[in-house]
């Protein structure tokens, strides 16, 4: 559980960390170090530099943009969740950040390293997706914008390259929307067995948008667009709502590991999707 | 003023919480080199080879030794616990394998180097050829013919075979003539210890004097001393253990392990100081696991409820050897209580221990004592359905009555005192009825179902009377010794065989002596835990520190209180017998005004300028305590869950936990004891549970995949407590450190299991997963109403 020796940057700004990039091809970007540093003392990572950008305040901040929140990639967990604009314009990246971890993860992790990870379980993909998110990301070809649906690739992938970084995310504002994260927690890793994240806008009565992001079931993190679609248009009931929650895993390779199988995590997607809907009412 | 009794802040603390503790892997030596571990990556495997020269070649690695360095020159680690009469077979524990490794996690080779990094390197060099035999992991395969043997010469992998209690002819008839008789398949499954320090050793050796002095993480220096020697081949009184502050251990730190004993062979060879120090993945699974037991066990009665006949058959994993105390621990410390605090006149437990491929197993918290209360607590449950009774009531109707004490169960131990009813009425007076009834018809209504459990117990602990370790087979002779050292100020100085490692010792000891002599806390210093200072010792573990080691500090307490009187008496020109010590003076009895103070008496005793004829200078003595029965803790614990039908999620919504471990010296850290016990055995209840496959290897072998309780899982524990001396030791303590983890478990297997009764579902395996839940209610065909709304009549 000791580190293996690594070279060590701390770049004060983005340009610099750019080209500290371009000089170091092989070194890992270090946000909150939250994931990597424990891969790195459990041997799963030897990566020969870190460029910790804890330096780069071009990183930092949240940002109204008039219709999207712009937040920076060395955001920290605490802040999404206790930002008023964060909770008045997209509640749900609150609500999912309230749930990650504990309080020291929340307190050092990063909402940009915690994308950029993509770790199955994490619960942030869930809330991005569900608000549909995109990420900027920047190198030394310059700057490109990509949505958190084509961000995430598969477990521990992105379609970032390994040179870019995320610099900020953009959440559309959501003001009004009902929002909701439900997590079931490991007992254990305290990752998502299941992470259902949920928002709904109704107008006079009636769903006129309804998103559903799953999180923990699958190999990455995904939209259950069937179970959306029930919803939509929809004058909501028990019954909509059921049938809604029954497809939440509907096209998906539900993953089954020694704690939970497929076939409960199914079930449990569904009965927590259900009660998550429910509880919006 | 009466410290006895007090919720003193523990002394320890301080030090400890401020990052000021002393533990083993702190130690650093000038010239210290660094120790790692080559562990198989198999669960049974010949080696063909292990090629080192590439890792020696290395700069800044100093040696490289394999099981052939090692074999022949160190001597195998031997078990210290042979219980008689129990075929037990044998079998040498080379400290580094050197023909075949017989579990993930066996260490084959050690590298010692300058700095951890070029260690590292050196380990990943070292070359080590496997030709990989089959394996087996689980009691029932281990035991099934033609099963692959783990050592050759141990034919179906039997490592013991023992029997007690009645005749299995006398209680199978007993059996058959009971009007009910409930029969359950148990499985206790292994459980991983995990204290918050892992172990370490440190070892220093000087070639002028040849003396050998270990650092480790030990429960019981003396007995580490006594086999470390031995497997080293040096004289005992040139090794020296010293466990400094060690950060729990929960039985997995009683053992010898290859580990230390490398460590201090390497100092010897190098000549210069040698630290390792386990990593966490290492620890689970190097270090002794616990538990794991597979039984079949019968329970027989009359239809109003009245406990006739127990049958227990019980196989019990010991792992791939037989560490220090592992042949004990599913013999002894389980066997003999087995029918818990009911009176059962015909009882019959036979077990077997079986090798497997597996880390070895040894005590863990509770050691035998959880295993046994598990299986009879869960089987009074079941009679109770069986004969429509509630719970409650058959236990009423069956435990050992107030008058009946001391009470000598049908496996011939004698239990010393108890109030076991009282301590029910207590727990179900806290638990409150109404409240139970609003709450059910709360969680009915939102779909949810109910369960009250309860647990009985009585364990026995305070490790023992020296015949009896004899007796059963106990390599150690489980007596105390303290001694009191006051110096000329009047300040004290103990020095005691316990080793505690986290019950708070220090604080708890020193309040009994501040107590008797009337000095206040700060003038004494408990010390323990080094060989060279403390002159006999057998360790902490089976609860038996405070009853043992507190009862030898107790009667050395009498006799320095006795030589100070005579010196008072002396000084007072009175007769001893009129002289009595009161809040830290000797008076002459009936006249207030002729007294000297205790530490003046200190000093005069020190400077002997006028001492009664007969009495030595100084101020000091020492005891041996040999107690002459166990202690027997005992007590009611109740949970109320609730079980969520969908999920099959528990929800822990309250525990009670009333015991009784005679008069509390400390009533906070007896009370920490209780809470850290009962979120143990609620640990093992509902998460804890090492899996290994088919393959031997180890699934859950991290904190990411093995699940402790967390503080966040938990309601308040409702705790209280009831007081009745052991009458047969001088404080009348009996023991509480692991009463929590022995009364737990079958509590809230009991309160799940009732909150399923409505669904037909009388048995689950622990732990109970939500998963494993929902499999159940799933298998018993409860569907949920529409809209979730249960369809169960709770």
């Amino acid at each position: 559980m000791t580190l293996a020796a690594f070279a060590y940057q701390r770049p004060r700004s983005l340009a610099e960390a750019v080209e500290a990039m371009a000089e170091a091809p092989d070194a890992r970007w270090l946000s909150g170090g939250m994931s990597l540093l424990p891969m790195m003392k459990l041997e799963l990572a030897a990566p020969p530099a870190l460029l910790d950008l804890s330096g780069v305040e071009d990183l930092r901040g949240i940002r109204d943009e008039g219709d999207f929140l712009h937040i920076g990639a060395m955001t920290r967990h605490v802040e999404l969740a206790r930002d008023p604009a964060v909770r008045r314009d997209a509640h749900l990246a609150s609500l999912a950040a309230e749930r990650i971890g504990d309080p020291q993860v929340r307190n050092r992790g990063t909402v940009g390293g915690s994308l950029a990870h993509a770790d199955p379980a994490a619960d942030l993909p869930a809330a991005l997706l569900a608000l549909d998110a995109e990420v900027e990301a920047v190198s030394a070809r310059g700057r490109r914008a990509l949505s958190v649906q084509d961000l995430l690739l598969g477990p521990m992938m992105t379609a970032l390259e390994p040179d870019e970084l995320i610099v900020a995310i953009r959440i559309p504002k959501h003001t009004g929307h009902r929002q909701a994260y439900t997590k079931v927690p490991h007992p254990a890793s305290g990752y998502a067995v299941v992470g259902v994240a949920v928002a709904i806008h109704e107008e006079g009565g009636r769903v006129r948008q309804a998103a559903i992001a799953v999180t923990g079931v699958a190999l990455k993190a995904f939209r259950a667009a069937r179970a959306e679609a029930v919803l939509a248009g929809q004058a909501v009931d028990q019954e909509v709502l059921a049938e809604a929650a029954g497809l939440v895993c509907d096209g998906q390779d539900v993953l089954g590991d020694v704690y939970a199988s497929a076939a409960y995590r199914r079930q449990l997607a569904q009965v927590v999707t259900r009660r998550t809907l429910e509880g919006l009412r | 003023m009466a410290l006895r009794g007090q919720s003193v802040p523990r002394l320890e603390d301080a030090r400890l919480i401020t990052g000021r503790g002393r533990y083993t892997a702190d130690i650093q030596l000038a010239g210290q080199l660094t120790a790692l571990m080559v562990r198989s990556p198999h669960a049974h495997a010949r080696i063909r080879s292990v090629d080192g020269d590439r890792a020696r070649a290395l700069p800044g690695v100093h040696a490289v030794y394999t099981g052939q360095d090692t074999k022949g020159v160190l001597n195998p680690i031997p078990t210290a616990w042979l219980p008689p009469g129990s075929d037990l077979a044998t079998t040498d524990h080379p400290a580094l394998a050197w023909d075949v490794v017989r579990y993930v996690g066996d260490a084959v080779a050690m590298v010692v180097a300058d700095s951890l990094a070029a260690a590292r390197k050196a380990r990943d060099l070292i070359e080590v050829d496997y030709e990989p035999l089959p394996a087996v992991t689980g009691v029932t395969e281990a035991t099934a013919p033609g099963a692959p043997l783990v050592h050759e010469g141990v034919p179906g992998n039997r490592a013991l075979f023992w029997h007690a209690g009645a005749s299995t002819d006398e209680v199978e008839a007993a059996l058959r003539q009971a009007e009910v008789r409930v029969r359950l398949p148990l499985v206790q499954q292994r459980l991983i210890p995990n204290p918050m320090e892992p172990r370490a050793a440190v070892a220093q050796y000087d070639p002028s004097t040849g003396k050998l002095t270990l650092w480790a993480t030990s429960q019981n220096p003396h007995i580490h001393r006594l086999l470390v020697a031995g497997v080293l081949g040096l004289p005992e009184h040139r090794v020296r253990v010293i466990a400094g502050d060690v950060g729990g251990g929960f039985g997995s730190k009683i053992a010898c392990y290859p580990d230390e004993v490398l460590v201090a062979h390497a100092a010897r060879e190098l000549r210069r100081p040698v630290r390792w120090v386990e990593e966490r993945r290492e620890h689970f699974v190097a270090t002794t696991h616990g538990r794991d037991h597979v039984e079949e066990v019968e329970l027989g009665g009359t239809r109003d409820g009245i406990l006739t006949a127990l049958k227990v058959r019980a196989r019990a994993n010991l792992g791939a050897y037989l560490s220090t105390a592992a042949p004990g621990v599913p013999t002894i410390l389980f066997g003999l209580i087995v029918n818990g605090a009911y009176d059962i006149p015909h009882v019959a437990v036979d077990v077997e221990g079986v090798y497997t491929n597996t880390t070895p197993v040894d005590a863990y918290r509770g050691a035998g004592r959880p295993e046994a209360t598990f299986l009879i607590e869960r089987l009074v449950d079941r009679f109770a359905r069986e004969v429509g009774m509630d719970p409650v009531e058959v236990r009423r109707r069956n435990l050992v009555a107030a008058d009946r004490f001391p009470y000598t169960n049908a496996l011939g131990i004698t239990y010393d005192s108890g109030r076991y009813h009282a301590a029910l009425d207590r727990a179900l007076a806290m638990l409150d009825p109404g409240q139970v009834s609003r709450h059910r018809e709360e969680a009915r209504r939102q779909g949810r179902l109910l369960g009250v459990g309860v647990s009985t117990y009585v364990e026995m602990c305070g490790l023992g009377p020296s015949e009896v370790a004899g007796a059963v087979g106990f390599q150690g002779g489980l007596w105390e010794h303290a001694l009191v050292r006051v110096l000329p100020t009047g300040k004290v100085m103990v020095m005691t065989g316990a080793s505690p490692h986290g019950q708070g010792e220090e604080t708890t000891f020193a309040q009994l002596v501040a107590d008797r002599l009337g000095c206040s806390l700060d003038d004494v210093e408990v010390m323990h835990g080094d060989t060279d200072l403390v002159s006999m010792g057998w360790g902490t573990y089976g609860s038996r520190s405070t009853a043992v080691g507190g009862g030898a500090l107790s009667v050395a307490l009498d006799r320095v209180v006795d030589k100070a009187r005579q010196v008072a008496a002396h000084t007072l020109e009175a007769s001893v017998g009129d002289v009595v010590l009161e809040a830290g003076r000797f008076y002459v009895q009936g006249v207030q005004d002729r007294s000297v103070a205790f530490a003046e008496v200190a000093l005069k005793a020190h400077l002997a300028w006028s001492l009664p004829a007969g009495v030595e200078p100084g101020l000091e003595a020492q005891a041996s305590y040999n107690p002459t029965n166990f202690t027997y803790p005992y007590g009611t614990h109740v949970a109320v869950v609730e079980v969520d039908p969908e999920t099959g999620d528990i929800h822990l919504r309250r525990y009670i936990a009333v015991d009784d471990c005679g008069p509390r010296i400390n009533p906070m850290i007896v009370e920490g004891q209780v809470r850290g016990g009962v979120v143990q055995g609620i640990g093992q209840a509902l998460w804890e549970g090492a899996a290994y496959d088919r393959q031997g290897q180890l699934v859950t072998g991290s904190l990411m995949d093995y699940a402790l309780p967390k503080a966040r899982f938990f309601p308040p524990i409702e705790t209280d407590a009831l007081e009745t001396p052991a009458a047969h030791n001088p404080l009348g303590v009996k023991g509480v450190g692991e009463t929590g983890t022995i009364a737990a478990t079958p509590t809230i297997v009991n309160a799940v299991l009732d909150a399923l009764a409505p669904l037909g579902i009388h048995n689950l395996d622990m732990p109970l997963t939500p998963e494993r839940v929902w499999q159940a209610i799933e298998a018993s065909g409860w569907k949920a109403a529409a809209g979730g709304q249960g369809g169960v009549q709770a």
